[in-house]
């Protein structure tokens, strides 16, 4: 049934949408909004949506409570309410927490970036076959035998047939009625996309770079968790050797050494040999690092690597830059100089944590 | 929907056993709701129909979050209309049920005999649902969009207005002195001689001083300060017609929520008194006793350093009545210094129910409060005042000074708690902008609201529009000419 208020809060809806689209630079930009990711639902904090009044200043406010404690006691940290006035009286209760999904916030995501929407690559839309334990069938296994269902039929059958005593109420099943839980076979889209984010952990990525690419990646999933059913991720770490490890590893291991990155390529070249053979799956490949490679010639390979190997597989292939005051930056240099051309190959320099904003525009203004 | 027949013969009961205690109420109708509707119910104030805004569907927003995540539910709601409406929650136990219709026979009581509530719309019911057909009319005609953002402008300054307002008769303006001649003091006939004493210079220059005062005042406009902010606007304001009509709607809504608000702990109380009389003496089986228990305890429940209203209003009705029974009032009471004897004091006046229901009739939170909160009571019931400490951040308990605690309290429900502002000059250095002047008493306004409230009001007063009040003890002007905010330190004399 619809409700008159849905319509308000349609309004409000709107309104709280408005409001993040207007304020999208400031949450991109901070890493706030990722630890508030739940399964399919980010909770933003937004300041006061909220209708201005002349009121008292909180932290003047004095007023009146019940309970122990001697001149001094700390009230707790939240404010306490006096009941008889307006509740929230604290600046911090002005804070609305207001819950959108994955889905929206990509949303309204590629509406203020002007992302547009993927095409898909991968012909082949996997489905996979699941059972659902919807229905009652007559035949079935004993283990799947419907007890309630089956004791129904049986008292329906012995009331008919004049069989039930209610001051004896004997319920004998027989074979007719037996019901049994039967499944359906639904076909079920699977994930057909595969992320394989790639990061420089040598020395001179420091905490505040890793915090760029850990903002930049949140949202990158984010949209392409959007335009894809489920989604495989992976993650690569490198500094003179690669590994695949976990997402939480990948965002905060610090590790030192030098920087070959080609070790990065190939490993997630196996990856995609293994697991992703690309008719059948739309891939992104996305490195991040401060440019500055071991030797030129590691860089040369690196080339090679992408060219021969991994661009043939991959819709994208995204290089971040992270700025650092340690590296030299030259890989960008070098990758701009070979793939100028290349459509598959998106290059893109982030100085700081506001440069995430266009990088992510650059990284998926291409539809790929 | 009417209610099944279970609920039905229920509130037959509970009826019987109100009016069995003298409880004298509107009829009252319940309606059977489930979550939905009553959380959409609850958003629009207790009302079936309110006008769109989207802070409604806010308020939605967090009750349906709030009933999802099990942080609250609401047992009880009743609007002040004639028949009263109330609401039961479809999935309420029946003792559940019992005890919200109790307490809604209490409520109605109460609406109906305060006075505060005399001057309150019964019909409002029809008239929000009104009021509604109105907006979404302006709507069609205007857009959204303006029509709300205009909505948004009056709601931000629907609190100022004048809760004493109903029950004052206003004098009819005097006449005034229309002519610039500056008027003298009549003389009385004397010989010249006589003229000093008959007529002392002292007294005329008095007389002349008041003349001129009048004369002045008469060339302000208003002549006196208006604490009525939002009929000062609905009249004076450049306005278009639509725009008055939803200035008024917002200002009569506030008119009739402010009673609620002035009697909050007092109509809590006895709705809380009642529902616990009538349950443990009348309505409950034994089945029901540990349920109720439960409940009852959530409602007067006190979390550490907070207060209740239902805890407050319930725990003073019931120390009235207690005094009045045993005559533990009046001052042969209060100066009896022997512990002893006051703790044995007992004079049999069974006075306690009618003083109550006087007690009902007549006052609001403030005068309650004032009149009956009594040095043992604050004490019994351990109450405290609380202040922010900047330097730790956190609030902590400052005092346990009866008078304190009385006068924090007192001051926390005066204008229902808003700080008091009046319109003082819609004429202000003679260029037609308006001046409000916040009445200072100790706290201060909050900055950031207070300059968005002032942009609002200059929306709507379209000439330049000031704000005198004081903030860490001087007295400032804020003025907002339509683009930029501005400040100006004043003495805080002129202020006062």
């Amino acid at each position: 049934m619809a409700l008159r208020i849905d319509q308000d809060h349609n309004r409000f809806r709107q309104i709280v949408r408005g409001r993040i689209k207007r304020d999208l630079k400031k949450y991109i930009t901070h890493s706030e909004l990722i630890g508030r990711r739940g399964k399919n639902l980010v909770s933003i904090p937004l300041p006061q949506i909220d209708i201005p009044h002349f009121t008292f200043s909180p932290h003047q406010r004095t007023g009146v409570g019940q309970g122990e404690g001697e001149v001094g006691t700390v009230l707790g940290s939240g404010e306490p309410q006096d009941g008889t006035g307006k509740a929230g009286d604290a600046p911090g209760a002005h804070i609305l927490e207001v819950d959108v999904t994955l889905e929206e916030l990509a949303r309204i995501l590629g509406e203020e970036l002007e992302l547009p929407d993927i095409q898909n690559r991968g012909t082949k839309n996997i489905a996979s076959d699941k059972d659902r334990y919807t229905g009652i069938a007559r035949s079935g296994p004993e283990s799947l035998r419907h007890f309630r269902r089956t004791y129904q039929q049986a008292l329906k059958r012995q009331i008919a047939a004049n069989l039930y005593d209610p001051t004896n109420p004997k319920i004998i099943p027989i074979r007719e009625d037996r019901r049994y839980r039967s499944w359906k076979v639904s076909k079920q889209p699977q994930s057909n996309a595969a992320i394989i984010y790639m990061m420089d952990v040598s020395g001179s990525m420091g905490d505040e770079q890793k915090e760029i690419v850990r903002i930049e990646s949140f949202w990158i999933d984010t949209w392409l968790r959007s335009q894809y059913k489920g989604i495989d991720v992976r993650y690569i770490i490198h500094d003179a050797e690669a590994h695949e490890v976990d997402e939480e590893t990948f965002f905060h291991t610090r590790e030192s050494g030098g920087t070959v990155i080609s070790s990065a390529y190939k490993l997630s070249e196996q990856l995609i040999q293994k697991h992703y053979p690309p008719g059948e799956w739309n891939l992104y490949l996305f490195h991040f690092s401060d440019g500055d490679n071991w030797s030129q010639g590691d860089t040369e390979e690196c080339v090679q690597l992408l060219r021969e190997r991994l661009l043939a597989a991959v819709n994208l292939f995204c290089y971040g830059q992270v700025e650092s005051p340690y590296g030299t930056g030259q890989f960008l240099v070098d990758l701009k100089d070979v793939f100028k051309d290349e459509e598959k190959v998106v290059l893109s320099q982030i100085e700081n944590k506001e440069a995430i904003y266009s990088s992510i525009k650059e990284f998926l203004g291409k539809g790929k | 929907m009417s209610l099944p027949r279970e609920l039905a013969e229920l509130q037959k009961q509970i009826l019987g056993y109100a009016r069995s205690y003298n409880l004298d109420f509107y009829e009252v109708i319940f309606e059977l709701l489930d979550y939905r509707k009553m959380n959409e119910v609850a958003s629009y104030g207790g009302f079936p129909c309110r006008y769109p805004h989207w802070r409604f569907g806010m308020e939605y927003e967090h009750m349906k979050k709030g009933y999802a995540y099990g942080l609250q539910k609401i047992y009880e709601m009743v609007i002040n209309n004639d028949p009263c409406y109330a609401y039961l929650l479809e999935c309420n136990q029946l003792v559940d049920q019992k005890i919200v219709m109790a307490h809604v026979y209490a409520h109605s009581d109460f609406f109906k005999n305060n006075m505060w509530f005399s001057h309150t719309n019964r019909k409002m019911v029809d008239e929000m649902a009104n009021h509604a057909t109105h907006v979404r009319r302006h709507i069609d005609r205007y857009g959204l969009e303006v029509v709300e953002d205009f909505i948004d402008l009056c709601l931000s300054l629907e609190d100022l207005i004048d809760i004493h307002a109903p029950f004052i008769r206003r004098e009819p303006k005097r006449g005034f002195a229309k002519s610039d001649e500056r008027l003298a003091p009549k003389k009385l006939r004397s010989k010249d001689y006589m003229n000093d004493y008959i007529n002392p210079p002292e007294f005329l220059e008095q007389q002349q001083q008041r003349l001129d005062e009048d004369a002045r005042k008469s060339r302000c406009f208003p002549e006196e300060p208006v604490k009525d902010v939002l009929r000062f606007l609905t009249d004076h304001a450049p306005l278009e017609d639509w725009q008055q009509n939803i200035l008024s709607i917002i200002r009569e809504e506030a008119y009739y929520y402010a009673p609620q608000g002035q009697t909050k702990i007092m109509n809590e109380g006895w709705a809380t008194y009642w529902h616990s009389k009538i349950m443990t003496e009348r309505a409950l089986c034994d089945a029901e006793i540990i349920d109720y228990a439960d409940h009852h305890s959530g409602t007067v429940a006190t979390q550490p350093g907070r207060l209740n209203p239902y805890k407050l209003g319930l725990e003073l009705f019931k120390d009235i009545e207690e005094r009045w029974n045993t005559g533990r009032f009046g001052s042969e009471y209060d100066s009896c210094d022997d512990l002893k004897r006051k703790l044995a004091w007992n004079r049999n006046l069974d006075q306690g129910r009618e003083k109550i229901f006087e007690i009902r009739r007549f006052h609001n939170d403030v005068t309650f409060i004032d009149e009956f909160l009594t040095e043992e009571f604050a004490a019994r019931h351990k109450l405290f005042t609380y202040a922010y400490n900047r330097k730790s951040g956190a609030y902590q308990i400052t005092n346990r000074g009866f008078l304190e605690i009385k006068r924090r309290l007192l001051q926390q429900l005066t204008n229902l708690g808003r700080p008091i502002i009046h319109v003082r000059d819609g004429n202000y250095e003679n260029r037609g902008e308006l001046l409000l002047k916040h009445l200072h008493e100790g706290v201060d306004l909050r900055d950031d609201y207070a300059r968005a409230t002032l942009q609002n009001l200059q929306k709507l007063w379209k000439r330049p529009v000031h704000l005198e009040t004081v903030a860490e003890e001087k007295g400032k002007i804020l003025s907002f000419n339509g683009k930029e905010l501005s400040e100006a330190e004043v003495s805080v004399e002129s202020i006062a």
